[in-house]
């Protein structure tokens, strides 16, 4: 799965818990909770997505980790063995 | 048509899911309704047979209308139904205002009269009124029409001006008392933390169930702040169904219930949570879950709110607000730790529940926060 992949599904993901965002403007480095309403019963929801999307299991203790779609697209990709890109 | 909230004068039948010669069994749904709230489902109080539908989609009727007769297992079937009645009957017109010549009109031109407006006195139909009507049919024929769907501006006006009513008269009836604490959840939430840790992530729990569950049981020891204020005197509720107050994505809100809380556990009052939170922002709420919370909670702490002071949904008499998680320095057998807690507090019907009874309850709120094993 490419980065690019990954992107597009937890953009995906987000957008079922949050049917509002528009994925084609959403920032990928801003902070998710600046640009989305997500309590913690969407953002349990969002976890659930990215486990059954990619077989990730987020612990609690990673959440913080999740700030915003590139970060969250960095976790995915090192859990499922994709090469981190040269920023 | 079911009152599924305090202010809800009217509602509009959308669809029937069963027909008549059914057998329904109690919690069935039996059809859908539109409401201020959305979309809710309807559920059977009993076992039955539905014999007759009285109410044709799309019809608004006002608050307990009858829908339909359900009759009991076994009876016979109502003689007005003839056997093989399994469509769904048209809609009974209302008596139109209309002179004898525009009926005359209306009956040689077959016009019907129930689809126009008067111009006449008090707004009867004149004979004018079904030539022109038939002259435009004639121009161009009817197609049959449904009311248009609300749109979902009007759906947010209808649901603001519903919260609007209940409050208004909450405020307006009800003599608030409010009391607070400030409940140390360390070991509350550090008992979660554990029991997530070993969890697959679609099990695991949130916070607010222990919140949930903690008001659950302690209704169950203070009973009295369980129930509504009517006609004067509490009248206790049957069975502990907490509701839940729900923010819709886009405005308004919704309270649904957990049914006999105080009898489930964790696990269930979480898939129940979640099931009513995805349910309420679909706008498929079923009646019972709307019209029979016994006392509510709020959960403002998402928002970082440190404490929140509710509004008490009447009839109900008492309404529990709960703030955000947040490391405090706490003063713990003569010294002073950084602690996690949380501010509580409850809002009560002042004619229905002293301070004492609301500080009693309050307090077995902590105290059942401080064993959440035993929730």
């Amino acid at each position: 799965m490419t980065r690019a992949e990954i992107h597009e599904k937890v953009l995906q993901a987000l957008a079922g818990v949050a049917p509002e965002i528009d994925t084609a403007t959403f920032e990928t480095d801003v902070a998710l909770r600046d640009q989305v309403d997500l309590d913690s019963m969407d953002f349990l929801r969002f976890v659930i997505e990215l486990h059954r999307q990619f077989g990730v299991q987020v612990p609690e203790t990673d959440y913080q980790k999740l700030s915003n779609v590139a970060a969250v697209i960095d976790y995915v990709a090192a859990h499922i063995g994709v090469t981190a890109p040269s920023r | 048509m079911p009152a599924l909230g305090a202010e809800m004068e009217a509602g509009t039948l959308v669809q029937w899911l069963k027909l008549p010669g059914d057998a329904l069994k109690r919690g069935d749904i039996i059809a859908v309704v539109d409401t201020e709230k959305g979309a809710i489902e309807i559920e059977v109080f009993d076992d039955g047979v539905l014999d007759r539908i009285l109410i044709a989609p799309g019809e608004k009727v006002p608050v307990g209308t009858p829908l339909a007769f359900i009759r009991a297992v076994g009876e016979a079937p109502s003689a007005a139904v003839p056997h093989a009645a399994l469509t769904i009957p048209s809609a009974p017109r209302p008596e139109c205002r209309a002179s004898p010549g525009a009926r005359k009109a209306a009956e040689d031109l077959k016009v019907d009269l129930a689809t126009l407006v008067g111009t006449g006195p008090g707004g009867a139909i004149t004979r004018e009124d079904v030539e022109r009507a038939a002259g435009r049919a004639r121009e161009a024929p009817p197609v049959p029409t449904a009311p248009a769907p609300p749109s979902p501006a009007d759906k947010m006006a209808a649901m603001r001006a519903a919260i609007a009513a209940a409050m208004s008269r909450s405020k307006r009836e009800i003599p608030h008392i409010y009391l607070s604490t400030t409940i140390d959840m360390s070991d509350a939430l550090a008992w979660l933390s554990a029991e997530n840790q070993r969890r697959a992530v679609d099990r695991r729990l949130l916070p607010v169930v222990l919140l949930v569950k903690a008001v659950a049981r302690a209704v169950v020891e203070v009973p009295g702040v369980n129930g509504f204020w009517v006609a004067d005197r509490f009248k206790p509720g049957s069975g502990v169904h907490v509701g839940c107050a729900i923010a819709l994505r886009g405005g308004g809100l919704v309270a649904p219930a957990i049914h006999d809380a105080d009898r489930k556990d964790l696990d269930t009052v979480m898939s129940e949570l979640t099931d009513l939170v995805a349910r309420a922002r679909r706008g498929t709420l079923r009646s019972s879950e709307l019209a029979d919370p016994t006392i509510t909670v709020t959960n403002l702490g998402d928002l970082g709110v440190e404490a929140a002071f509710a509004v008490i949904y009447p009839p109900q008499v008492a309404i529990v607000g709960f703030g955000k998680v947040m490391p405090r320095p706490w003063v713990v057998d003569g010294r002073i730790e950084s602690r996690t807690v949380l501010t509580a507090t409850v809002s009560a019907d002042h004619r229905a529940v002293d301070g004492r009874r609301a500080g009693q309850f309050l307090s077995a709120i902590e105290r059942r926060l401080q064993a959440v094993g035993q929730l």
